[in-house]
């Protein structure tokens, strides 16, 4: 079936429709979406093993031929991406069931998520850079809801600060697509690559490919960037923030790294360096967020940032090492901070704060949720079996092979206080005296810890098993050094 | 106090068909001429927003039933399912089919699917229209 790589965007816009008519059977909502988002999970299986045995999959949409109608490209990177975004999707809408609430869930909640995921998967799929511009619109109005509906004060007021930056980075991104349109006369990817590298890397391309980091430095929150970011993410509910710091930067991760080893890859010296420097002062600025904050959100939000920048500084070295580690860390990060949102959300919902100083020795009442919690964090900090260590051991192991030594003394370092502002919860919040909370006995417990407990299954096997998974990331490595794999696959007899 | 609006009501009642006309020419003019899906959509919601100016909402509602987030839904699978139904004939998502047809009283037409594909992007158009207007101009029931 040649359309096969569209399903993981097609079963969730359908799903998303069909909600649509159900919003007020809120059992039936639930059924179908957990169903769906099941369904593609196992469609995202299937898709990564085609990639993995029969290269790089294209589909012209329309039957038109390549540069001139819209092509949608798998590749292993992509591939893997979307495999991770259907996995912390499905999690997320069964964490949502006990979670969310009616109030929300009457009001077209499942619906957002399924076109999320439609924005999302569509971003990581896409060959046309304008295509990738829609479904990131696709993806910011459903966050859009998503991030106000309940409409509580917090809310309203952190959904126009991210509206407004949002509409300021989508405007810049059409300035940037009509710059590069204008320069090269292409929107297809593979064709605008090829045309690059013919014409060469002139002034303006340098300028325009500084203009993309921008726009995608605001939707992936890096160095001087990053200002919306902790307010915004603070107002959702867990289920959503676990979405958001799971995909929505992720995104903008994944597009620097596809246009800056598409387009811009004939002359690296500037835009490299420009982003590698980024990349390093954005972890600097995460990790200090993450110590400074005694708020557990504040904390996990932090350590989204500090995240982004060890992948882009991975990506930025340009190694095969590195970027084999950033592509493996960039999925290792998904699956982790979805997991410790859940799991916030769920302290939260006992001790009503998030406060760190507020509650104490959970630990006593509730060992799953703690030793759970426990995993998560030293896998976030990236201790040897499990799944952080990897990434980050390729990613230094790259920066010291091609003399970034300041660099990878800072991701070592980052990965320390980490760890610290990690284990700052545990150790506050966890172990001390047992505290008695106001309504923690209605709290549903052991089914909210389901969905994170998936997930950090998931990066355990992804650290035990890094051995099986390591042919899947070299493959997603592969296209990255080499753009012509892409080119081939998607223009055919040029 | 109650003001006496007879002329404007009058004139809607005779100008609406005219504009709904209008917007339904657009819409069939779209493949060949200037309009389209978005554009007629738009006109026929303008048509119905005078009609709401004209008399008051809970009228409209009793004239015109229509649950509109229902209709922009159904706008929103005809046309992915007139893309999707690519799918069956194992074509890329997309991909239209057309032809001439024999119709009993118009002749010799030509179809294609992409009208159905600008038939949900009327009904989309619509219904998110109408909803921003009904939402915005109902007082907080």
């Amino acid at each position: 079936m040649i359309n096969f790589l569209i399903l993981p965007i097609i079963v969730p816009l359908l799903t998303g429709i069909l909600l649509l008519f159900l919003a007020r059977h809120i059992t039936a909502q639930r059924w179908v979406s957990a169903l769906s988002s099941l369904v593609t999970v196992i469609i995202s299986v299937l898709l990564v093993q085609k990639v993995h045995l029969d290269g790089v999959q294209t589909l012209n949409l329309g039957s038109w031929e390549a540069p001139f109608g819209i092509t949608l490209v798998s590749d292993m990177l992509s591939a893997l991406l979307v495999l991770t975004t259907s996995i912390v999707a499905f999690a997320c809408i069964i964490h949502s069931f006990s979670s969310i609430g009616k109030d929300r869930e009457k009001f077209y909640y499942y619906a957002l998520v399924q076109f999320l995921i439609v924005g999302v998967n569509g971003a990581f799929t896409t060959g046309d850079i304008f295509n990738l511009f829609v479904f990131f619109e696709v993806m910011l109005m459903s966050s859009y809801v998503l991030l106000v509906l309940g409409g509580t004060k917090i809310q309203l007021r952190e959904t126009i600060k991210y509206i407004l930056v949002n509409v300021i980075s989508s405007a810049l991104f059409v300035v940037a697509v009509g710059y590069l349109y204008s320069v090269i006369g292409s929107l297809n990817m593979a064709h605008i690559s090829s045309r690059i590298s013919e014409a060469g890397q002139t002034g303006i391309i340098t300028t325009i490919a500084i203009m993309f980091l921008i726009v995608f430095g605001l939707k992936g929150a890096i160095f001087p960037l990053f200002f919306w970011l902790p307010g915004s993410y603070y107002a959702p509910p867990a289920p959503v923030m676990a979405l958001f710091g799971a995909l929505l930067t992720k995104v903008g991760v994944y597009s620097i790294m596809r246009t800056y080893s598409l387009f811009f890859h004939q002359d690296q010296g500037f835009t490299h360096q420009v982003l590698s420097v980024l990349a390093l002062l954005t972890i600097v600025f995460g990790v200090i967020g993450a110590i400074a904050y005694s708020d557990i959100k504040k904390i996990v939000i932090y350590n989204i940032i500090a995240a982004v920048g060890v992948i882009l500084f991975g990506f930025a070295v340009m190694s095969p090492d590195s970027l084999s580690g950033s592509i493996y860390y960039i999925v290792h990060d998904m699956i982790i901070k979805a997991a410790l949102f859940l799991l916030i959300g769920i302290i939260i919902k006992i001790t009503g704060t998030s406060d760190l100083n507020q509650f104490s020795g959970l630990i006593k009442r509730y060992p799953g949720l703690a030793w759970t919690f426990f995993l998560a964090a030293v896998s976030l900090a990236g201790i040897p079996p499990l799944s952080g260590f990897f990434g980050k051991l390729l990613i230094i192991q790259g920066g010291f092979s091609e003399g970034f030594y300041w660099g990878a003394v800072i991701v070592l370092l980052s990965s320390l206080l980490i760890l610290f502002s990690i284990m700052k919860i545990f150790i506050n919040g966890f172990w001390g005296t047992p505290r008695s909370y106001q309504g923690e006995d209605k709290v549903p417990v052991k089914t909210l810890l389901i969905a994170p407990i998936i997930l950090v299954i998931l990066s355990v096997l992804m650290g035990v098993g890094s051995e099986t998974i390591y042919p899947y990331i070299s493959q997603a490595t592969d296209t990255l050094l080499n753009p012509d794999i892409y080119i081939d696959a998607v223009i055919k007899e040029w | 106090m109650k003001t006496n609006d007879i002329i404007l009501q009058a004139c809607t009642k005779i100008v609406l068909f005219i504009i709904i006309l209008f917007s339904v020419h657009m819409f069939f003019a779209g493949h060949y001429e200037p309009g389209g899906g978005f554009i007629g959509g738009l006109m026929t919601s303008g048509a119905l927003v005078l009609l709401m100016l004209a008399f008051d909402m809970r009228t409209i509602k009793k004239i015109l039933p229509i649950d509109y987030k229902i209709l922009t839904a159904i706008g929103l699978l005809f046309a992915v399912g007139t893309a999707a139904g690519a799918l069956f004939f194992n074509v890329p998502f997309l991909t239209h089919a057309f032809g001439h047809v024999d119709l009993p009283i118009l002749g010799d037409t030509s179809l294609h699917t992409a009208t159905l594909f600008d038939l949900g992007v009327y009904f989309v158009v619509i219904g998110v229209t109408m909803t921003i207007i009904q939402t915005i101009g109902e007082d907080g029931e």
